[in-house]
């Protein structure tokens, strides 16, 4: 299931784009949504936002091990920049709170510029590493912050279309 | 805007497309396709929403208006009774300083009435056919009578071993501290309590502002109770009492309401505050989580050990973002859920997607009829909210406050009692076979059934004709394999429950 625009029009109708990868509508014209990865939170610290690093087995012919991991490492540093509870995020606490929260009208919380930030990084991985293997990251802030998404694509033009059921079927073969 | 009666197979693909036509009778097909609805429309929980998605609070909000009554009248009459005399005869700062605590209070009360409080998502169906997988993969074949094992995931926090439970509703596992809320129907982060008070559950987003907007009004409380006593003092020191009274009447209205909100109000900041500094939920407390009664090793393992740490924490921590994009636009590829909005009916707005009637749609569909009509069961758990002081704590985490803010626990059961729900869905699968997927949950009126077609019509219609909430999921056909065997092997799950 796609969960963005499948056409130029239809992206350009939209009033907000999160993925607008242009070599990825190649991809998406082209492939197949053969499944979808889902790498779920990891709580042993907390609520604090962090998702498990380990490796999923069905991504294991369609990316190197240390990439995947980077990329994860990465988004967990981020969220962990975002909710890090030190002078910066008091001092905005207390402006906040001493003009009623009303200061929040003009300026961006720490949150949502990190959000932002890491909206960029998933769309230049992306890009640069995801969208050449098939495969795609959909930003976890669009799935409640529960888990990370990563659909998965099988070209077409390949006959390999068993590689994405064969996954359902051996754990539902009773 | 129904058309009762229809029960043909032919008729009903018909009848879904004037459905939708007439839903929207100006618009033509080729304009409804582009229309596009923002999120909120389409909420799948109970909330109500207002200025276009910008303010959400609960369904039931008549004590919130009550609140805003209360502290409008009683500073109103303070600002026009009181304050003249006060401000004369001793200073004008006090006004000043009435009129900073009246706006900030009100301030705070309408940002923790109107935000959202930490709502998750339900799970989109991908997400959700991935946790069931995971599940039997983790408890293994089920045979003929096999009841499954509670859903719970254990995980260990800073040394302290906590268990997840599955939402039935949300389809997912909640994050630890949160829970359910039954009146809202959502899952709320870091959930402390829904306050009937305030219009709206008090979790992670809009605590701070809660707990602002009780420790203000103790203030504003105190500070009117206050000088009210100090002007009618002042008053009878000069006119004697009888008449100090009969000069400013409202005098005594405000002293009765202050005397009786300042025991409550004041013990629940002070409850607050003790929550706050031990980084608590009012969840937490009443369950008794953490406390030593239960183990001598347990602890909170959300606490930093440190009151001021805590404190802050709570306070002066960062603010996560909404999660539920309220005024974000429903994309038009994704399947929606079908839900009520604000009360009305909300079918989705997707185009129809023009599949083959087949066997296949038909085995699908008829294990999301199904889900849905195992889910509204769930919700049928009766609520209690307790009001008053001195009520005994009850196991599952209903209690009431020594004060004005009743809690409701969270409602979401775990396995074991939710079971006879899920019998009930299981006799419902006994009663019908597989072709007849349109046959609907036992609280839709008899006459609207359609009889069993005996080539089944897409699942569209059949989802149409529900009033109550029903995953109208659609998926695209490159997935269809993958949910065909999830759904056969739902309806073995349900018959075998």
């Amino acid at each position: 299931m796609l969960s963005g625009p499948r056409t130029a029009t239809d992206r350009a109708n939209l009033p907000y784009c999160h993925e607008s990868f242009h070599n990825l509508q190649e991809l998406r014209h082209s492939a197949s949504l053969a499944n979808k990865v889902f790498i779920q939170r990891d709580y042993s610290e907390g609520t604090v936002c962090k998702f498990h690093t380990k490796f999923p087995s069905e991504l294991d012919s369609r990316i190197e091990r240390t990439l995947f991991e980077d990329t994860v490492k990465t988004l967990n540093n981020f969220y962990a920049e975002a909710e890090k509870i030190g002078g910066q995020s008091y001092l905005e606490g207390c402006l906040a709170c001493a003009t009623a929260y009303l200061i929040f009208l003009c300026i961006e919380t720490r949150y949502e510029k990190v959000l932002k930030k890491i909206s960029r990084y998933i769309q230049e991985q992306n890009e640069k590493i995801y969208a050449p293997r098939g495969l795609l990251i959909t930003d976890p802030v669009e799935r409640g912050m529960r888990v990370i998404e990563i659909s998965v694509y099988e070209d077409r033009g390949s006959s390999g279309s068993t590689s994405g059921s064969s996954s359902t079927t051996s754990s539902s073969g009773q | 805007m129904y058309l009762k009666g229809e029960n043909e197979p032919v008729r009903e693909c018909q009848y879904n497309q004037i459905c939708t036509r007439t839903s929207s009778p100006m618009e033509t097909p080729h304009q409804k396709r582009r229309k596009v609805k923002r999120k909120w429309q389409v909420f799948p929980g109970r909330n109500k929403f207002y200025c276009n998605g910008r303010i959400m609070m609960a369904k039931q909000t008549g004590v919130f208006y009550l609140t805003m009554v209360l502290i409008l009248v009683t500073s109103g009459l303070f600002f026009a009774f009181d304050c003249p005399f006060l401000a004369s005869n001793l200073t004008p700062a006090i006004p000043a300083i009435g009129g900073v605590l009246f706006f900030f209070v009100m301030g705070m009360l309408l940002r923790a009435s109107f935000s959202d409080p930490g709502v998750l998502p339900r799970a989109t169906p991908d997400e959700a056919a991935d946790i069931e997988r995971q599940i039997d993969a983790a408890n293994g074949p089920s045979g003929p009578g096999y009841r499954p094992p509670p859903r719970t995931r254990e995980v260990v926090i800073n040394g302290q071993t906590v268990k997840l439970k599955y939402c039935f509703t949300c389809k997912i596992f909640r994050p630890p501290r949160a829970s359910h809320c039954s009146l809202c129907d959502n899952c709320v982060e870091r959930f402390d309590h829904h306050c009937p008070w305030v219009g709206n559950c008090v979790g992670r987003r809009n605590y701070r502002f809660f707990y602002l907007f009780i420790v203000s009004l103790s203030f504003l409380t105190l500070f009117i109770f206050a000088f009210v006593i100090t002007h009618v003092i002042l008053r009878s020191n000069r006119t004697g009492f009888l008449s100090a009274l009969k000069d400013s009447p409202a005098s005594v209205l405000e002293v009765v309401v202050c005397f009786f909100s300042v025991w409550s109000i004041v013990g629940l900041s002070g409850f607050h505050t003790y929550l706050i500094s031990s980084n608590q939920t009012t969840n937490e407390d009443i369950k008794g989580s953490w406390s030593r009664k239960r183990g001598k090793d347990n602890y909170n393992p959300y606490s930093y050990g440190n009151i001021l740490t805590n404190c802050c924490s709570a306070l002066c921590g960062p603010m996560p973002p909404s999660l539920i994009d309220r005024r974000g636009f429903v994309e038009p590829d994704t399947p929606q859920p079908v839900t009520h909005s604000n009360g009305t009916s909300v079918y989705s707005s997707n185009p129809v997607h023009s599949h083959v009637c087949d066997q296949d749609q038909c085995i699908q569909s008829t294990k999301f009829v199904l889900q849905a009509a195992a889910t509204p069961l769930l919700h049928s758990q009766p609520q209690v909210i307790l009001t008053g002081a001195g009520a005994p704590t009850l196991p599952e985490g209903k209690l009431s406050l020594g004060g004005p803010c009743t809690s409701v626990g969270p409602g979401q059961p775990s396995l074991p009692s939710s079971i006879p729900s899920l019998t009930c869905a299981g006799e419902l699968l006994a009663l019908r076979d597989t072709d007849a997927h349109c046959r609907h949950h036992h609280f839709i009126s008899p006459e609207e059934t359609p009889s069993p077609p005996a080539h089944p019509p897409p699942p569209i219609p059949c989802a149409a004709h529900a009033a109550h909430v029903h995953p109208a999921q659609l998926y695209d056909p490159a997935s269809q394999d993958s949910l065909h065997e999830d759904s056969v092997r739902g309806l073995v799950k349900l018959s075998s429950v």
